[in-house]
């Protein structure tokens, strides 16, 4: 009796560990992802539920910390661990606000992943189509996604037809931060602004 | 006239600093002007443009697509010049071809023929910019055109080469005096090639300038990109674009 309570314990350990440690597949990362936004989308609630459902979606699968130190540039090291602390918030707040207002315009997009590209052991580029409208001509989406833990991938970028939108970003904070003297305070401010607004 | 235009191009050859610079360094050398004029086109924009290709999405759908057709069509006059100076005789010679049985048994272009002849649409348009910037001409400073939009000092002077002959639709309609075609023939053309791409384009400039705390900035960038992606003809500086630079950065 013991030693068959000793095999279910093993069994039962067995199926937790592999169920969890399952690494995910960066292009079935990318559909469901998409899917799941697709979903929320087409729901019939109103904007601002879609926003919050989007902005929960991106909590869990975008690498909203390290787009927001790689957008900061040479600044991130010149900065105080407070000032890193109080940009991290700010950034946060401010890309859920701006990532769900994006997304929120659009009614139910098609994207399909195309294929997949492994860089090295820490990322991936995902191609995607986002499929055409009667308005708008195909657009070729790829995804950077961080798979330095295999369990759970990260977007850290999406590239628009070659435009990539964290390199968009860093650009106009830097522009920001340039055009008041190198104050990081004035990047603050106007994150602030566009987050209250 | 000529004499203006060289001392235009003396001038940014001097202020512009072509040589290659570091991908991630903005030259904005005219920030100030720049900023002025990005707000009169804006002011512009607002005013004509954008009602204009509000109005222009409403037509049917055949009559877009044609249109855009004609235009794709048309610009194979400055693409193929550039092919051959990139030393891309293959996409010459197709484009070429293309571009013969399209203006002919297409009609202007309206119907892609070639197409359905088995010669496959790869189409990228090409221009002087892009040749100078294949031959290693650095891009020097960003600029903002009146009514043209965002440039750089190398793009400004591919402008001008078409200008000065490099574009034969230019050539047949507004500088020399031919029987056939007519000086509005080539500013429609332009204007309409402009409506075609801002209609395409609506919802992606709205939702930009809405969530860009410097709409400016974003656009210098975007364009910067777009640039340097369509002088390598691929995607592959931003696939490639610098891992170490997201290396040291603590994520979720």
């Amino acid at each position: 009796m013991k030693k068959k309570g000793l095999y279910l314990f093993y069994f039962v350990f067995y199926i937790i560990i592999t169920c969890n440690s399952y690494a995910i597949e960066p292009d079935v990362f990318v559909q469901s992802t998409v899917n799941r936004a697709s979903q929320t989308l087409s729901k019939d609630i109103s904007k601002k539920e879609k926003m919050l459902e989007l902005q929960k979606l991106a909590k869990d699968t975008v690498d909203i910390k390290g787009i927001g130190f790689y957008t900061l540039g040479k600044y991130r090291k010149e900065i105080t661990e407070q000032q890193k602390k109080k940009y991290s918030n700010l950034f946060e707040s401010y890309f859920l606000k701006s990532f769900s207002s994006r997304l929120s315009e659009y009614s139910n997009p098609k994207i399909n992943v195309v294929s997949k590209d492994k860089k090295n052991e820490k990322y991936t580029i995902v191609s995607s189509i986002l499929v055409a409208t009667k308005d708008r001509p195909e657009i070729k989406i790829d995804w950077r996604i961080y798979t330095k833990n295999p369990e759970k991938p990260l977007i850290r970028d999406l590239i628009i037809e070659g435009l990539s939108l964290a390199r968009t970003q860093k650009e106009e904070f830097a522009s920001i931060i340039k055009s008041n003297d190198g104050q990081i305070d004035a990047l603050f401010e106007n994150l602030q602004k566009f987050i209250d607004e | 006239m000529k004499k203006t235009l060289s001392i235009l191009l003396v001038s940014f050859l001097i202020i512009g600093n072509f040589s290659k610079s570091n991908a991630e360094e903005v030259k904005d050398c005219f920030e100030g002007l720049n900023r002025a004029t990005f707000a009169f086109n804006q002011g512009l924009d607002k005013a004509i443009v954008e009602p204009v290709s509000k109005g222009y999405r409403k037509l049917p759908m055949p009559i877009r697509k044609g249109t855009s057709n004609v235009l794709s069509n048309l610009s194979n006059l400055v693409t193929i010049p550039n092919n051959v100076l990139q030393g891309d005789l293959k996409a010459a010679g197709l484009n070429t071809a293309r571009l013969s049985i399209n203006t002919t048994i297409g009609i202007f272009g309206i119907f892609d023929v070639a197409q359905q002849m088995g010669l496959v649409k790869d189409y990228k348009k090409e221009d002087y910019g892009q040749t100078l910037g294949k031959w290693g001409v650095g891009e020097g400073c960003y600029l903002v055109l009146p009514i043209l939009g965002p440039s750089t000092a190398r793009d400004t002077i591919g402008t001008l080469t078409s200008f000065l002959g490099g574009d034969p639709w230019y050539n047949i309609t507004v500088k020399n005096d031919t029987q056939y075609f007519k000086d509005s023939d080539y500013y429609v053309s332009k204007g309409t090639d402009g409506i075609n791409f801002r209609s395409k384009n609506i919802e992606a400039f709205d939702n930009l300038e809405k969530n860009s705390m410097d709409f400016y900035a974003s656009v210098r960038s975007l364009y910067l990109q777009d640039r340097k992606q369509k002088i390598h003809n691929s995607s592959k500086i931003t696939n490639t674009q610098d891992d170490s630079d997201w290396d040291d950065l603590q994520s979720n």
